[in-house]
């Protein structure tokens, strides 16, 4: 008997609490262990992109064609854009590791600054986030779909796009959009393309100087450029319906699962961003009441702090895999 | 936790580069990040010929973006979220689990990927008409 309770009380040491073998709180580590559950998450969002990338190995569109409106100023700046992204988010990082920092040093005033930054950080990214939807929405130049789910995209003789509005012919028409108020089961219709395929090809026909590019890479990585002769063939024979910017269905920049993809894993990137931004205002204003000061700990602004930077890490390979490789 | 709080590692590049104090370690990550990240746009923008080789499946130059993006990640992880700081078997716990899942669904998955392709391309399907 006398043995037993010494043997449960030697139990009791490790197990009864008090030690943190990790020399981690619960709350830290349990952030720790739902990050690398989220982070599969997002890997198998990833990945399976990978797989559709491998898929389409030679119909994916190239990032740059693509991803190319930089705000407020006109023409093609690939890349710029996103790379600002990058920066805000990591910048928005920095102001975050500040905060944790300060926070160790028990300075209210100095958290509070950084985690203002950290907050002004996230809204800027969401906003350019937003822009970046914007513009892939709308789209820029328009395409012809195909009967296979092919893109067509026009050029002229020196390789720079050319949009539809530029040689489609437009033709008075009584085709109006088919709205809800007018049915008779109240359902409606997609808003119609400005030009009907008809329209683009009569367009096409007429002006020699556009050129079909297709949606398949050639050996030196840009897309290939028919000649005159097999444009016209292309375009008659597998041409079926104008393509205006992206949606779930079909998007005018290469295959459906492209734009699928971007809204899917951008999206989900952004909501994670929006909660992070929901969480360190709620931590903020912790830290404005005094919360912490009160807790002798500001380790509540680490651990968001762990989730902020989580979503910086998510980022660098979106940011890869999107827009670079 | 005052205590643990003061003890960062303050080296990085296995004590190459030794910073005088925690912030001083942010600001040094932020401009290596920095450096990184624009190594990758300008890469990214001019695309060098002698990158365009072909290495193990894929492009050089998608093999030097997919290093420089693990860099990145490390110096995040490690530095930004203090996992320098964590005892090794915390970091060992996250860290293990996550790169031994990652790389097998990966290698799974973009596997599948090319094995689909070589039957669109080689095989009695017609995806262009």
């Amino acid at each position: 008997m006398d043995s037993t309770v010494v043997n449960t009380s030697a139990e009791n040491k490790r197990w009864g609490g008090g030690i943190e073998p990790l020399k981690a709180s619960y709350g830290k580590m349990m952030m720790w262990f739902f990050l690398t559950s989220d982070s599969l998450t997002f890997t198998g969002f990833l990945a399976a992109y990978g797989f559709s990338r491998f898929k389409f190995a030679d119909s994916w569109p190239i990032a740059d064609d693509v991803f190319t409106h930089v705000p407020f100023i006109h023409g093609n700046y690939p890349m710029i854009f996103v790379a600002f992204m990058t920066f805000i988010l990591i910048m928005s990082s920095v102001t975050m590791v500040l905060a944790v920092d300060a926070g160790h040093q028990m300075k209210k005033a100095k958290v509070s600054l950084y985690m203002f930054l950290t907050i002004l950080g996230g809204f800027i990214f969401l906003s350019s986030q937003a822009y970046e939807w914007t513009t892939f929405i709308k789209g820029g130049y328009g395409a012809v779909g195909t009967h296979g789910g092919n893109i067509i995209q026009f050029v002229d003789a020196s390789g720079e796009r050319v949009a539809l509005k530029d040689f489609a012919i437009a033709e008075s028409s009584d085709r109006t959009q088919h709205a809800r108020k007018d049915g008779l089961w109240f359902s409606g219709e997609k808003a119609l393309p400005s030009f009907t395929f008809e329209e683009v090809l009569a367009g096409f026909e007429a002006n020699p100087g556009v050129f079909v590019r297709t949606t398949y890479t050639a050996e030196d990585g840009h897309k290939t450029i028919l000649s005159r002769s097999e444009s016209l063939r292309e375009l008659r024979t597998k041409g079926k319906n104008v393509v205006e910017g992206a949606n779930l269905i079909q998007n005018e920049y290469g295959p459906p699962l492209f734009a699928n993809y971007f809204f899917f894993i951008t999206g989900f990137h952004g909501f994670h961003v929006s909660i992070g931004v929901m969480l360190n205002i709620i931590i903020f204003f912790n830290v404005l009441i005094g919360t912490y000061e009160r807790r002798r700990s500001y380790e509540m602004v680490e651990k968001v702090g762990l989730y902020w930077h989580f979503v910086d890490l998510v980022w660098v390979f979106v940011f890869t895999f999107f827009y670079l490789v | 936790m005052e205590a643990s709080a003061e003890t960062h590692k303050l080296a990085i590049f296995r004590g190459l580069l030794k910073f005088k104090s925690n912030k001083q370690k942010i600001w040094g990550v932020l401009i290596l990040l920095s450096i990184v990240t624009a190594i990758e746009v300008l890469l990214g923008i001019y695309k060098p010929e002698m990158f365009m080789g072909q290495v193990l499946g894929m492009k050089a130059l998608n093999w030097i973006f997919i290093i420089l993006t693990i860099v990145k990640a490390y110096y995040i992880t490690w530095d930004f979220m203090h996992m320098r700081d964590e005892t090794a078997s915390l970091r060992r716990m996250v860290v293990w689990t996550a790169v031994f899942l990652i790389s097998y669904i990966i290698f799974i998955l973009l596997q599948e990927g090319g094995y689909v392709e070589y039957v669109f391309t080689n095989g009695f399907v017609k995806t262009d008409f």
